[in-house]
């Protein structure tokens, strides 16, 4: 279809998602070589960047997830380095990696999400946020979810169901992030709506996935454990919850200034209500991971998906290092 | 949806309930991590094996295959190579136990032996005795077979008399009989202690009184770092004890060569439970390891290995006594590879996990895996086996501030 030349898989890293990272790698490797794509996995450490302008790619696929894929920095050096990339510039990914900064953009615009309270690690060692622990959960009762405002995969995540057990929380969290996103617990069902743009720049949600942990919650275990997850797709709820699920979605992607894909977390309630968890710039691509099964659905081939992507990469060239993320005036209405 | 199943394994409804708890783990997620060159790893126990003569390893195996090669690359007796059973004999002397080469069964390392043993005397809910620690292998290999264990309290001087006394008496007015009592008596993984001399012949005795079985895992008992073995249990009592050796730690881990020596009785089930899972031992692995101890000093490599150990066990030790929090306190192993610390209360070693490998760049066991019962949280395993003795103490230094973090946070947040 293109004359794209060699292109790189950048994985691994020492993020605590490395695994996850590889097994996407592998995955969206797998799939592009089928197609007969000249694609090569570089598993990222401090010479990659050597190797980036030593050979440089035609274009790289970012299968990094977690800080190192998602936070923005990878994304600078390879805009540094001239390198083009699938996916969102080093604004946007760092406007979405960070939960609280991301929710907040998401409720300026509009969009509602479960009542949450950050509390940073300063705050509590230095500032005596301690004595408030007792006031955040009067306000957003029990239970509550502790979750890393930066990180995936839903490591250091906890769901405390007594106050008892709110401080352990904290210290989980901590070890992952220096500040944790404490929110209200909502009963629902979970949804994840990736977007993806087509040729000529528009996003488009692809159908959502319904996620139902079968022992209730999503965390590590269930979301890479083949058989400890159901996922519906279509997912069963009204039209009226996907069609706002699916704004929600896109109005994040325009929102954060994102770029080529992403993928969106949001959970319904019961009166059909839409709250905005999180989004993702690098989504999962491992053979439980919700782009692809989505994808599926509707009929479009991962490597296909890939290979387009690498393509208007390719075409579009490396971005101006340092460059504020491009929101639609109309996300943000 | 094209044929997929919701659950995405068309399979899930039809596993064996021994599958329960077999699923992706962060501590997993996190251990991909510990590998990278950029983290002191000081988890795994992995042996030195650098320290081996590499280039007389390679000269062995070539010429295993060039004389023996019709033998070693081919099926051969489910209780392993004669040769190699008579050496382990020698081997076992040291540690005084006096067995004959048709008692010894050749494992593919001592955790198939544990795997064998489990599975022709566990049904599902018995009970297993085991240290408090105990080996994360040894659990893995009892909950394979959905068995339970039941933890007996160790201290500076290994499993306490007084404690399995207790535990029997408790068990026996329960109407339950455990199936076996499970011990690593040397250098312990992962406690680092050594059971005493003293007490050796009073477990046992405690043993015989209330009929149950020791199983004696013993990969570490060369490996005193005084040079001096302890006489083992296997070595005081034939018919009481089934004993598990290796050479994983004492030539090379990658080899996969274990052993087992049994009752009469036990040993004939042994042999047909090893059968049904690998048919036999690998051949070229055992002709190496027989080549090895049969034309090389292997006991002057054990003595270098001893030395090295105790090196890296004193950067440790020295490093834990410079950088740690006076709350802290840990082993001093005698041998081995292991120590275990126990953090200033309130920590829990596996929360603290993420920041000390994120932030600290270093890494080790938390101390829940080493018990079947949700005990030790507060505690961790450091392992100074593998790391030269400056990433050593370079490591443990990280790992101090790491602690003194992770305390003032709890601290903050009441704990402590």
């Amino acid at each position: 279809m293109s004359d794209l030349g060699h292109v790189l898989v950048l994985a691994g890293g020492v993020s605590f998602e490395r695994e996850v990272s590889l097994a996407s790698a592998r995955r969206v490797i797998e799939a592009l070589r089928r197609l007969g794509v000249d694609v090569d996995l570089v598993d990222v450490d401090a010479t990659v960047l050597d190797r980036l302008t030593a050979d440089p790619p035609d274009a790289v696929f970012i299968a990094m997830h977690g800080s190192e894929g998602e936070d923005g920095a990878l994304r600078e050096l390879l805009d540094l380095a001239g390198v083009p990339y699938v996916g969102a510039t080093a604004a946007g990914a760092r406007l979405a990696f960070d939960k609280t900064v991301a929710k907040a953009v998401l409720q300026a615009a509009g969009v509602a999400a479960p009542r949450s309270i950050a509390f940073s690690q300063t705050a509590i060692r230095d500032l005596g946020g301690h004595q408030l622990l007792d006031r955040c959960v009067r306000r957003l009762g029990l239970p509550l979810v502790v979750k890393p405002a930066r990180g995936g995969s839903a490591l250091g995540v906890t769901i405390v169901r007594e106050a008892t057990a709110f401080a352990h929380a904290l210290v989980t969290c901590f070890a992952y992030d220096t500040v944790a996103l404490v929110e209200q617990y909502v009963v629902g069902t979970e949804l994840a709506i990736s977007v993806v743009e087509d040729d000529d720049g528009t996003p488009r949600a692809l159908p959502p996935v319904e996620i139902r942990p079968v022992d209730g919650m999503f965390d590590y275990a269930a979301r890479y454990t083949a058989g400890m997850t159901e996922y519906h797709v279509p997912a069963r709820i009204t039209e009226t919850a996907r069609s706002c699920a699916v704004d929600v979605a896109l109005l994040a992607h325009q929102a954060l200034g994102l770029r080529d894909l992403s993928r969106t977390d949001v959970i319904v309630t019961a009166d059909d209500e839409v709250l905005y968890l999180e989004t993702n710039v690098a989504p999962g691509m491992t053979p439980t991971s919700l782009l692809p099964m989505a994808a599926a659905e509707v009929g479009i081939d991962l490597g296909t998906l890939c290979r387009d992507l690498l393509v208007r990469a390719a075409t579009r060239g490396p971005s101006e290092p340092g460059a504020v993320p491009s929101r639609s005036p109309q996300a943000l209405r | 949806m094209d044929g997929r199943t919701p659950r995405l394994d068309p399979y899930v409804e039809r596993y064996a309930a021994r599958t329960h708890g077999m699923t992706a783990s962060e501590i997993r997620a996190l251990f991909s991590v510990a590998d990278r060159p950029e983290v002191i790893s000081m988890g795994g126990g992995s042996p030195f094996v650098s320290a081996l003569p590499l280039d007389l390893v390679a000269e062995l195996a070539a010429k295993v295959i060039a004389d023996r090669g019709a033998q070693a690359l081919q099926y051969m007796s489910g209780q392993g190579d004669a040769r190699l059973r008579e050496l382990i004999c020698g081997v076992m002397a040291l540690e005084g136990i006096s067995a004959s080469p048709d008692d010894v069964i050749v494992t593919v390392g001592s955790q198939q032996a544990l795997d064998i043993v489990a599975r022709i005397f566990l049904d599902p809910g018995d009970v297993v005795l085991a240290e408090a620690p105990s080996y994360v292998g040894a659990l893995g290999a009892f909950a394979q077979y959905q068995a339970t264990v039941v933890h007996v309290a160790m201290d500076d001087d290994g499993l306490v008399p007084e404690a399995l006394r207790e535990t029997l008496r408790r068990m026996t007015e329960e109407g339950r009989r455990p199936k076996f009592l499970y011990v690593v008596p040397n250098f312990h993984n992962p406690a680092g202690v050594t059971l005493a001399d003293g007490r050796r012949d009073e477990i046992l005795e405690i043993c015989a009184a209330a009929d149950v079985l020791v199983v004696e895992d013993n990969p570490y008992g060369l490996l005193g770092f005084d040079g001096t073995a302890h006489r083992a249990l296997r070595g005081r009592s034939t018919d009481g004890v089934i004993y598990l050796g290796s050479f994983s730690k004492i030539f090379a881990s990658g080899i996969r060569v274990g052993w087992v020596v049994a009752p009469t009785g036990v040993k004939e089930k042994l042999i047909m439970a090893s059968e049904a899972t690998t048919l036999c031992p690998v051949a070229l692995s055992q002709f190496l390891v027989a080549e090895f101890l049969a034309h090389h000093p292997w006991q002057e490599q054990v003595r270098i290995f001893r030395d090295l150990y105790r090196v890296r066990r004193d950067a440790c030790l020295e490093a834990l006594a410079a950088h740690f929090p006076p709350e802290t306190s840990w082993t001093r192993p005698a041998g081995g590879f292991y120590v275990w610390v126990t953090l200033p209360p309130g920590i829990d070693a596996k929360a603290m996990l993420p920041r000390a490998i994120q932030q600290g760049r270093v890494a080790y066991v938390p101390g829940t895996g080493f018990y079947a019962d949700g005990q030790g949280a507060g505690n961790l395993r450091l392992s100074y086996s593998l790391p030269e003795p400056e990433r050593i103490r370079e490591g443990v230094r990280r790992l101090g501030a790491v602690v003194a973090e992770e305390r003032e946070l709890v601290e903050a947040l009441g704990g402590g």
